[in-house]
């Protein structure tokens, strides 16, 4: 049952997505490795802060913030 | 640049690496029993502190490596860290891994053990990882890696002994460790296969070879540097050329131009930890992070995230307020009691009045207004402040507040920067190295200042409580804390205000990369705390008092009864800034005040009343009440009062912050830019707000 693609930061609170492809370059996709956000890891979307951005995601046992700039270089598959 | 200072060549040097957040500092401290400051939050240790222990006869060094999630070298940190670990050629690396959240931190882990197999791993809040009911099988978890695996509990004590021992064998080779080898896809391996022989010939043993070939197919421009520094390997033209020519020659193998490969060799790393936590670790519940999802949940929500935050800041200034009341009259009675007796026996010597008036007028009166007023507030700040800290607090600020500093150009971990800044100024300039991008970091150097640091905000509570909350009866307290409120948010808005406007001109820039790692709640240390931040607070204020207040004490003395023609020194310069400070709603005796307080924001008031009471009959200052009077009387009012504060928070940085920027910043310009920004600032503010007020018959 695949579902459709969509950019990290459009992943709803409470949904999960599964990471198929980062988009970022140099360091910021070598941070985001680093995070863990490799391919076929589960994201779990947690909470946006007050303000609508940035917006903590779970994931490898850690919770990470980011804000949409970085979040929207993870394409995620959604799966809620 | 890796010297470390040796008391005997017997020493055994040992790096310390880990995540940010993992108590590493703690383990540090632990093990050293030196005071360095720890914190929970991302990033916090920033330069490698050292420290020493002994153990079984033996001496070390302990390095503190800046905590990082990598070190791939995405940053200074990482390279610092991996640059020691590499050349610094330590005896051992003990890295410390986080329990609840044991998958991540692996990842640090395996690379440590791809560079050096001298490795012993801590896997430290053991205590944490039980309360979320997590098992981890510590000694499979050995046996996967190769390498000794020891639990802690840094902050209790647990575990260390067992972790000395581990290092003390793996430092002397009494054990030997044979640590996993992380396996990569055919193709890598096949190229490294081709490339390490002649990496080993050109390395001569100094270094990994099999993790240089690695780093060489990631194309690893910093690393390259670092090898010819350090190593001086003389890498003769012939050796290089043979080795781009074998590095060309892998290109049939893999595709280095490809972004994927440098991926495939991350990913590699990280399911290996995805692995090896499979296997070791055991989550007993499926909701072991519930409770912390709740408390976020709450902390962070839309409608409760920022008025909670106002609620917890303002509480902790009504407690300090109302706290700090008591010991502060105690002490004031106490040091007016022994100057009574000082002023006696200085008569019964028959001493003349100038010895009398420098030694007790001007110091000690001093002296005693630091202790007395300054210190009971921060000696319950401070702890207050610590505790928000130690629970993980601080972290969800900058979460709650990052999209206003991203609409401002800056960086979210500015908050964190600026948390520091209520300590102390020159503490939140160093802290800002956690910021990687220099443009964001020069700003939040620029713009630390607007936060009021512990030399200031008792002196906002005093002016606050005798002027603006003075007829407000029962809820005096109420409003004191409300308008320090006031002031530190007005602080919070300029910060942004400005650094939106240094975004826009002298440091143009896009906002760079922000991820903020929101780190377990975490139950505090309460009594550990009190203690340390008491014990600490005062003597660090004391300290400064007898350093830095004493002498001024004694100078302000001098400048306020030698006189020149019919008017003391002091009478000569507040006349002569008496026009202008006009003009900012303030006198020249407070703008005389400030500037003379620039070695530290602590003697500004003390400077002040013993300005105003060289000028007319001496009086006792028992209580706030005197002190109101004594401003009164001195042609004080509530703009007065409101000036003063404003200019409190927004003038020059203490000479101690001012030297600091300059240390952090390499540069005189952005020092004096840093001295003229708040400046500037507090008079066009104050400006304002006085001429206004004139204007509209307020006064």
């Amino acid at each position: 049952m695949k579902e459709k693609l969509i950019p990290l930061h459009m992943l709803s609170p409470g949904s999960f997505g599964r990471v198929t492809q980062l988009t970022a370059r140099d360091n910021s996709r070598r941070r985001m490795l680093d995070l863990g956000f490799i391919n076929n890891t589960i994201v779990e979307a947690l909470q946006k802060s007050p303000s609508g951005d940035p917006t903590a995601y779970q994931v490898r046992g850690a919770v990470i913030a980011l804000r949409s700039e970085e979040a929207s270089n993870i394409l995620v598959e959604c799966f809620s | 640049m890796f010297e470390v200072k040796l008391d005997s060549p017997h020493d055994l040097v040992i790096a310390l690496a880990g995540n940010p957040n993992t108590g590493k500092s703690t383990v540090f401290n632990s093990l050293t029993g030196l005071k360095q400051h720890t914190g929970n939050w991302p990033g916090k240790t920033v330069t490698n502190a050292r420290g020493k222990y002994r153990h079984k006869g033996r001496s070390f060094v302990l390095v503190d490596l800046p905590g990082t999630y990598s070190l791939f070298a995405s940053s200074v940190e990482e390279e610092v860290a991996r640059d020691f670990i590499c050349f610094g050629r330590p005896h051992a690396t003990v890295v410390v891994l986080d329990a609840t959240c044991l998958e991540r931190n692996l990842n640090l882990a395996l690379q440590v053990i791809e560079i050096t197999e001298k490795v012993v791993v801590c896997v430290n809040l053991m205590d944490e990882a039980k309360r979320k009911k997590i098992k981890i099988d510590l000694a499979g978890l050995s046996v996967k890696l190769g390498v000794p695996v020891i639990g802690t509990n840094a902050r209790d004590g647990i575990g260390l002994a067992d972790l000395k021992d581990a290092v003390l064998k793996v430092a002397t080779g009494e054990i030997t460790v044979e640590p996993m080898r992380v396996e990569y896809d055919r193709n890598v391996e096949k190229a490294v296969e081709i490339l390490e022989p002649i990496v080993k010939e050109s390395v001569n043993g100094k270094i990994n070879s099999r993790w240089l070939s690695l780093r060489l197919f990631d194309g690893d421009r910093s690393l390259l540097k670092s090898l010819d520094h350090y190593l001086d390997l003389g890498f003769e033209p012939d050796k290089k050329e043979r080795l781009s020519d074998t590095l060309a020659s892998v290109r049939d193998v893999i595709n280095l131009e490809d972004i994927r490969t440098k991926d495939r060799l991350v990913e590699s790393i990280v399911n290996l930890a995805e692995d090896i936590c499979a296997e070791t670790v055991t989550y007993e519940t499926k909701q072991h992070n519930a409770l912390d999802r709740k408390i976020d949940s709450i902390l962070t929500s839309k409608a409760f995230g920022i008025p909670i935050m106002l609620v917890l800041l303002g509480m902790v200034f009504w407690i300090t307020v109302e706290g700090a009341n008591v010991p502060s009259a105690m002490l004031a009675r106490g040091f007016n009691y022994l100057e009574e007796q000082l002023t006696a026996l200085f008569m019964v010597w028959d001493s003349p009045v100038w010895l009398h008036g420098i030694l007790v007028l001007g110091i000690y009166k001093t002296l005693a207004w630091v202790v007395s007023v300054m210190l009971p507030p921060m000696a319950i700040f401070f702890p207050l402040f610590t505790l928000l800290e130690d629970l993980g607090y601080l972290p969800r600020v900058a979460f709650n507040l990052d999209s206003f500093f991203k609409r401002a150009c800056a960086h979210g971990k500015q908050v964190l920067t600026m948390c520091m800044g209520f300590g102390c100024n020159a503490a939140g300039i160093i802290a800002c190295r956690i910021i990687d991008s220099p443009r964001e970091r020069l700003i939040a150097i620029i713009t630390n200042n607007f936060v009021p640091c512990n030399g200031r905000f008792p002196t906002l509570i005093a002016i606050a409580s005798i002027f603006i909350a003075y007829n407000m009866g029962g809820f005096k307290s109420i409003g004191t804390v409300l308008s320090v409120l006031f002031v530190i948010v007005l602080g919070v808005f300029l910060t942004l205000a400005i650094s939106g406007i240094l975004s826009k001109t002298i440091l143009k820039g896009l906002p760079s990369s922000f991820t903020l790692e929101l780190p377990p709640y975490r139950k505090p240390q309460v009594g550990r705390i009190i203690v340390r931040s008491i014990f600490d607070r005062t003597l660090f204020v004391l300290g400064r008092a007898v350093v830095v207040a004493a002498p001024v004490g004694a100078v302000i003395w001098l400048m306020a009864n030698v006189t020149i023609g019919d008017l003391s020194i002091l009478n000569h310069g507040a006349s002569f800034l008496d026009p202008f400070a006009r003009l900012l709603g303030l006198d020249g005796f407070i703008l005389m005040a400030f500037i003379l307080g620039l070695p530290a924001n602590e003697i500004v008031i003390p400077i002040l009343i013993m300005s105003y009471m060289s000028q007319g009959a001496m009086l006792e200052l028992e209580s706030f009440e005197s002190m109101r009077q004594l401003f009164v009387e001195n042609g004080w009012t509530w703009l007065t009062a409101v000036c003063t504060m404003l200019f409190v928070l927004n003038h020059w940085p203490c000479a101690t912050t001012l030297l600091t920027i300059r240390k952090e910043t390499q540069s005189l310009k952005w020092t004096v830019i840093s001295f003229l920004v708040p400046t500037v600032t507090g008079v066009i503010i104050c400006y304002t707000v006085a001429q206004l007020a004139y204007l509209l018959g307020l006064v």
